[in-house]
């Protein structure tokens, strides 16, 4: 009884798992039970995938002990690229490989310069997030370019499933989310992002290939950002060049919630999700709840604070619950 | 020597203007308890730097088993059967023992490329062994080695070596910060390196230490071999003399 408590109090996400239930039942009585009806969480899940799998991205990364706040950037480059790609005639397919292709070789960038120049991840990132903004709004020639009208829409963004819930997206999400979930916690390679973070010495010295892991961490998380962008748009359908602002911080907010360390070695792709539905219900529940719209960066803030205060707390519980060694 | 399992002949080693390491010739013999004593600077660290794969050689070579080797990176040594134990950087605190015991190591299934799904019930089943096998009591192997004392955390590293069949065991002054009581428990263990057939270097500022536990000390001063001489033949002031 005792090890299953403490086991449970050293899980990352716990506190936001709390929350969220707290958040959830609050909601749902302040907005009369038109919080948890089907039209309002179809609104919900239908944007969740967008900010989801950037926080997945971010996630990963951040347990492996770096950090990127190109995200909210890449976001907008991938449809971007891909938009004018598909105005010059080049088919959707190949648009879509070029658009990740694009987001691969800036993830790669911002990991090779961190890691070759020994740099903080901070700055290389920040770097690249005005670098890639500014690419944006360059391709795009100042004026979003119109997307041609046969595109695959069913794949990314049609509604689907009983009473239409889910949007395809939706479907890409989860199928995301279990896979990296599986790759963190059932893989070496898992083992091997954990161990980076966690303590970069040691996974050195065991032989553990470190540039290479946090390279290809570095690069997911831009592909997962640029993937999101592009559904973003597909839902939106025009490609924005300012969509993704402030995205970063959310992201980072939405790991940090949902129990990621910033100095690597802990978290869940599970937590990182957490944080994002927190986070998205908390800027739609404030409205249910007839609250100003604009205390909404107000209780992300609070609540980023809190978690975390939350978390160091509850695994300082957890520590002192003695078991026999 | 024959039954030398390590040979190291005329290593240098440069480090920005300095000469870390002033041709070093030393042979590690099979089943030996060595004990490498210096003082910070001497060079110790260099060397077994060099031997476990962090740093290379500017300058000399290295037989294993009487055959010439290359050891650029820490896998290598490990693929020939040498195992390195540092006092802070073998284990990851924020992972479970099993998940440590196995770093870059997992048993997998399925793999593709070197990269797999892990065999959690073998790593499970192995380290409860593992552990066992160096006389380590311990609640579970999932619990976070960052809950372990110092003592504990070596013992782990020690049954991690034992488990992957090393030949070599390197243990880079494992016993600073310990507690008398762990210390006497990590001199217990080297001690029983012996019995298992590995052979073990030993490195330290005490030379209560190393006098307790090993067969042979080694001395090294400003980049070079000093001393070396079996313990029965030598003493701790002749050491002190010496360094």
């Amino acid at each position: 009884m005792k090890r299953l408590f403490k086991t449970y109090l050293e899980k990352p996400e716990l506190a936001g798992l709390i929350l969220l239930v707290l958040l959830v039942v609050i909601f749902e009585i302040r907005s009369d039970g038109v919080f948890l009806n089907q039209d309002n969480l179809r609104g919900i899940l239908g944007i969740l995938p967008e900010t989801g799998l950037v926080a997945i991205g971010v996630t990963i990364l951040m347990i492996s002990g770096e950090f990127d706040l190109s995200v909210g950037s890449v976001f907008a480059l991938m449809p971007m690229s891909m938009a004018v790609l598909m105005v010059e005639g080049v088919p959707f397919p190949l648009a879509l490989l070029t658009g990740l292709g694009v987001c691969a070789v800036i993830g790669f960038i911002n990991g090779y310069v961190t890691i070759r120049f020994e740099i903080p991840s901070f700055i290389t990132t920040l770097g690249m997030l005005f670098i890639a903004r500014s690419l944006t709004i360059v391709v795009s020639g100042g004026f979003p370019p119109l997307l041609p009208a046969d595109l695959p829409n069913w794949l990314f963004t049609s509604f689907v499933g009983p009473g239409h819930m889910f949007r395809m997206s939706f479907l890409w999400f989860v199928g995301i989310a279990v896979l990296t979930s599986l790759m963190l916690s059932r893989t070496n390679f898992g083992n091997w992002i954990k161990a980076t973070g966690g303590f970069h010495p040691a996974a050195a010295s065991m032989g553990i290939p470190t540039a290479r892991v946090k390279l290809a961490c570095f690069m997911l998380c831009s592909m997962l950002s640029g993937f999101a962008g592009m559904l973003q748009v597909l839902r939106l359908g025009s490609p924005l060049p300012s969509i993704g602002e402030g995205l970063e911080l959310q992201a980072v907010a939405s790991a940090v919630i949902g129990g990621a360390s910033l100095a690597g070695g802990i978290g869940t792709v599970a937590g990182g999700i957490i944080g994002t539905i927190l986070i998205r219900i908390i800027d739609n529940g404030l409205v249910l709840s007839q609250v100003d719209a604009n205390w909404f960066k107000f209780a992300i803030g609070f609540l980023t604070i809190f978690a975390v205060v939350a978390n160091a707390w509850m695994r300082k519980r957890a520590k002192a619950i003695k078991m026999e060694n | 020597m024959d039954d030398a399992i390590i040979s190291v002949r005329n290593l240098h080693k440069w480090y920005s203007g300095v000469h870390a390491l002033k041709g070093v010739s030393l042979d590690f013999k099979r089943g030996e308890a060595l004990g490498l004593i210096g003082d910070n600077g001497a060079g110790k660290s260099t060397l077994i730097n060099i031997l476990s794969g962090v740093q290379t050689a500017d300058e000399g070579e290295i037989l294993v088993d009487g055959k010439l080797v290359r050891i650029a990176r820490p896998r290598d040594a490990m693929n020939l059967g040498i195992e390195t134990i540092y006092q802070y950087n073998s284990m990851v605190p924020t992972m479970s023992i099993a998940r440590n015991l196995f770093i870059g190591r997992e048993p997998t299934r399925f793999s593709v490329f070197g990269v797999g799904i892990l065999d959690q019930k073998k790593m499970g089943s192995e380290s409860i062994k593992a552990i066992a096998n160096v006389d380590l009591h311990l609640r579970s192997p999932d619990a976070l080695v960052g809950e372990l004392s110092g003592g504990q955390r070596q013992g782990v590293a020690i049954a991690r070596a034992m488990h992957f069949k090393s030949k070599v065991m390197i243990l880079d002054e494992p016993t600073n910060h310990l507690s008398v009581k762990e210390t006497q428990k990590v001199i217990g263990f080297v001690r029983g390196l012996k019995e298992q057939g590995v052979t073990g270097v030993f490195i330290s500022h005490n030379m209560h230490h190393v006098f307790d536990c090993c067969d042979r000390v080694v001395a090294m001063a400003r980049g070079e071999v000093v001393l070396d001489k079996r313990i029965e033949e030598t003493s701790i002031d002749e050491v002190h003399n010496v360094l």
